[in-house]
């Protein structure tokens, strides 16, 4: 009986183990960014499955990494600065430009970024910004300014969603300050705590996966978001308008980043290859809505992606980047974290 | 006194038990009548249609959840059986063998996994097996599971096995029955309830388990909870309330099933 | 334990049939714990991992306040114990309900008649045996303000707008109240199932009415089954995660998403979540070490 068991157990185990192909490759994913379309089409194309796992903030990602699966994965995407942090955490392999028959692919402005120059471990993937959207049939005044989250208007009070990443949330609210990215000025970070402190009293939830669902049922008004997310949520229904705020809002560029260690060196890069093709960097933007940093893929893209008002913000639009803070300031940046969230 | 008081009654009880099954079953009769929605918006009722169900098994994600469950199962499977088979034998122990050194410590080290906080141990094996360097994946789930299955397997078991008498075998020990066929042809059929019950008990608390699970998976790797779990911080969708009526379903079946079986058992030591 | 002495089948192989229990056990779960209780006194590396320095910044992060720039005198930090003190006051809150609903139910399913006795215990346990995710999801779905509870109070007219009860404390509690509600209910039952009511008649003759019965006669008694019942509930309450996340908003900490944030989230402290997990762990040892007291007491009385 006990014979008979651990036989079957062992032939089940073989079962698992045997549905995995032979040319394999492992990407870890933002979540809800890529059509499973695409992947089965590149599947189909080199012969190599294709598993797929996902995070949802930078942070999630490094800290995966950092508790023992680098390894384990091929591909990741993180956000322009988590790929400066990887790199300078060794956890980039590099690769030459001759290996990706597509390199030239890439628009002319994304080729020598500051956080890869010259593009050694990295490939472009999509760029948005990061903002909010408020229901319209909840509020109807002006939301050109970043107060509707972090001073809101009665009506949002308590209906508000807030996105689970240090990162993003802090920086927009040093944006609403005025205050400079990873300062150390003592006067600036007590005043940034004391802002995230009150807000939070007119916050619902935290929450990053979440940020579309709960603008769609309804469980929010206002919710800070991606704009591909925002378009993604008014596609599913929601009567929600994306803002562009005067005091700014964040730009950032997510990227496909060879890991180290990576299982399946050649099926990466394969596969980096693959999304440089217009067509395919235009599918992803078709589904993620947000934009492509390859040249040629607009002539792929659904109109009303195109021309989607997420996507498209006025020309006189300030944007920053999500600085990588040094440490002795990025404990006071923590801390303040901690703090808000207790 | 009033001529005859049920002392068994106390007013209201009854209220409050029926309050409890309701609170008990009201979400997930709500889920089950819901994933009959044909609405793809999962608030407003469309009417009553089998879409969702349909698209578990051929939908845009079915391969995904079909994978999970795969894992789910072949874990469980291997976990419940490992986690009974060393059970078993820690009962006999417990049970059969008498005073020995490390017994009382035994006891507690088999009842660690029930006391240990789930998120404790999580974290804990996380950053053992990264320590290790043992690559996550499909096995270190496993071994997880099998520590935590332990003493759901071992309770039943034990318990079983302190009500069977060993006069049994002290006879066929008599009739000159080595202590190996003592055990495979008494004691192990005697135990059988016990063991298919321990088994059926590891077995759900595997395919239970979500959060020691998702610190140990590997790269590609889900299991059902975990799967869920990701979609779900998305939204609950219609697709996932058809997942969870059918494993309500499942989870069911299994309950009918360990109840008859311990019947049956109960039934055979009335009789005897 | 039955048999004892007399079992000369397996005396002597005690250890050898132990010995792959305490194996594995000892190395997949004693272990980590063990390295877990180091790893709270080492260095933490920025970004997460340790470096092998000794350092009790950890245990002092948690219990003092330095400032935002850490060069204040220290004072006692508030923060982690109001997290632990807040996590503890919730699952003692579910605890709490738990035992309202649950001893009722136990006492009335005890007292049916055998064959509808399995009936009703039968409809009690179903639910445990669901996923306590699924459970969980469907208590999110059920109770979101635009969730079928109060689509049907608002039809009704009973409300005027949705109760407002997910994302709030409330919900938590709810959500471990309806997770482990079947763990109050099965070991008062089985005490309740022993309950001699002989003892209740005796009280009956000597006047006692019925609420004073239950009160000074059966609640002594059964008390080790409530006891159980309580730990069961409490216990896995403490370091819950899903309850808080999915209907708590995940907007305030709990021991469990504090501990979670550690290794997987932006804050990457490892000393520090090893440190709280140390504190979480010590607590629940106490709190079972009081049982376990408490138990020995009853046994030897």
């Amino acid at each position: 009986m006990k014979k008979l068991l651990a036989t079957t157990g062992l032939a089940l185990l073989s079962l698992t183990a045997a549905a995995q192909a032979e040319g394999k490759l492992s990407i870890y994913h933002w979540f809800e960014y890529i059509p499973q379309e695409l992947l089965d089409k590149f599947s189909e194309e080199y012969d190599v499955e294709v598993t797929m796992d996902t995070f949802d903030s930078n942070e999630a990602l490094l800290a995966a990494l950092k508790a023992g699966k680098l390894g384990s994965y091929d591909v990741a995407v993180p956000g322009d600065y988590m790929v400066k942090i990887l790199n300078s955490e060794g956890m980039l392999d590099t690769f030459e430009a001759s290996e990706l028959s597509n390199f030239g692919n890439i628009q002319d402005q994304w080729v020598d970024v500051a956080f890869d120059p010259g593009r050694k471990s990295s490939i472009p993937y999509q760029w948005g910004s990061t903002s909010f959207s408020v229901n319209r049939d909840v509020f109807d005044g002006s939301i050109d300014s970043l107060s509707v989250i972090f001073d809101p208007p009665e009506e949002l009070k308590g209906k508000i969603n807030v996105l689970d990443t240090a990162g993003e949330t802090l920086t927009l609210a040093s944006l609403y300050l005025g205050i400079p990215q990873c300062t150390s000025d003592r006067d600036q970070l007590k005043e940034l705590n004391a802002l995230v402190q009150k807000a939070k009293a007119s916050w619902a939830s935290f929450g990053s996966d979440v940020a579309k669902d709960v603008l769609v049922s309804g469980d929010a008004a206002a919710g800070m978001i991606w704009s591909g997310f925002s378009a993604k949520a008014r596609a599913e229904g929601a009567n929600i308008e994306y803002a562009f705020p005067k005091e700014g809002m964040i730009v950032w560029m997510d990227n496909v980043v060879l890991l180290k260690d990576a299982p399946n060196r050649d099926n990466a890069l394969k596969f980096m290859n693959f999304l440089l093709e217009p067509e395919n960097a235009a599918a992803v933007t078709n589904y993620a809505q947000y934009t492509a940093g390859v040249k040629g893929a607009d002539e792929f893209l659904d109109p009303e992606v195109k021309n989607s008002p997420e996507s498209n913000p006025p020309a006189d639009q300030n944007g920053v980047f999500v600085e990588a803070c040094p440490e002795e300031v990025q404990v006071l940046y923590d801390a303040i974290w901690t703090n808000l969230k207790k | 006194m009033a001529a005859k008081v049920d002392l068994r009654r106390f007013p209201g009880f009854l209220t409050v038990t029926i309050l409890c099954l309701f609170v008990l079953y009201a979400p997930l009769i709500v889920v089950a009548v819901y994933s009959f929605n044909a609405s793809s918006s999962i608030t407003n009722w469309g009417g009553v249609s089998l879409t969702w169900y349909a698209d578990v098994f051929t939908g845009p994600e079915a391969p995904k959840f079909q994978k999970a469950a795969l894992n789910s199962l072949v874990i469980a499977v291997c976990a419940a059986t490992a986690a009974t088979v060393i059970a078993t034998l820690a009962a006999v122990a417990m049970t059969r063998a008498g005073r020995f050194k490390g017994k009382t410590l035994g006891f507690a080290l088999i009842n660690l996994p029930l006391m240990v906080p789930e998120v404790v141990t999580a974290v804990a094996s996380l950053v053992f097996f990264s320590a290790i360097g043992f690559t996550t994946g499909l096995m270190t789930i496993l071994i997880a599971h099998i520590v935590f299955c332990i003493p759901f397997a071992y309770l039943p078991i034990a318990a079983r096995m302190q009500s069977i008498p060993d006069m049994f075998e002290q006879a066929a020990m008599d009739l000159y029955a080595t202590p190996r066929e003592a055990f495979k042809l008494v004691l192990l059929p005697l135990m059988t309830p016990g063991i298919l019950s321990g088994f059926l008990l590891a077995f759900i608390i595997s395919l239970d388990d979500f959060l020691i699970t998702n610190f140990v998976k590997g790269a590609g790797v889900e299991t059902l909870p975990t799967a869920i779990f990701g979609s779900v911080k998305q939204g609950i969708k219609p697709n996932i309330m058809a997942i969870s009526t059918l494993m309500l379903a499942v989870s069911v079946v299994f309950v009918s099933l360990s109840w008859l079986i311990g019947r049956t058992g109960q039934d055979k030591k009335q009789a005897r | 334990m039955a048999g004892g002495a007399s079992s000369r089948i397996y005396e002597g192989a005690g250890l050898k049939l132990m010995l792959p229990s305490w194996l594995v056990i000892g190395i997949f779960l004693l272990a980590p714990v063990a390295m877990m209780a180091v790893y709270s006194f080492l260095t933490k590396e920025f970004r997460g991992g340790v470096i092998w320095e000794f350092s009790l910044a950890a245990y002092d992060q948690f219990f003092f306040d330095r400032g935002l720039f850490g060069d204040e005198a220290p004072t006692i930090e508030w923060t982690y114990i109001g997290i632990f003190w807040r996590s503890i006051w919730q699952a003692g809150l579910a605890t709490l309900a738990c035992l309202l609903i649950g001893f009722p139910t136990a006492w009335f399913i005890a007292t049916r008649d055998p064959k509808t006795r399995s009936i009703w215990l039968f409809l009690v346990t179903i639910p445990y045996w669901v996923n306590l995710l699924i459970r969980t999801v469907s208590m999110k779905f059920l109770i979101r303000d635009t969730g079928p509870l109060n689509e049907f109070l608002l039809a009704l007219g009973v409300i005027d707008e949705p109760l407002g009860l997910i994302n709030t404390n409330f919900a938590v509690q709810l959500g471990l109240f309806y997770s482990y509600l079947p763990f109050m209910v099965l070991p008062i039952y089985a005490a309740v199932e022993r309950y001699d009511f002989s003892l209740s008649e005796a009280a009956a003759d000597l006047y006692s009415g019925t609420w004073t019965t239950l009160r000074l006669v059966i609640l002594p008694v059964v008390k080790p089954g409530i006891v159980a019942g309580c730990i069961l509930v409490f216990v896995p309450s403490l370091g819950a995660f899903l309850a808080p996340d999915l209907l708590g908003g995940a907007k305030t900490f709990m021991i469990g998403s504090l501990i979670e944030e550690q290794f997987k989230g932006s804050a990457g402290n490892w000393p520090f979540g090893a440190a709280a997990s140390m504190i979480l762990l010590t607590i629940v040892m106490c709190v079972l070490l009081v049982y376990a007291r408490n138990q020995n007491k009853g046994e030897t009385r």
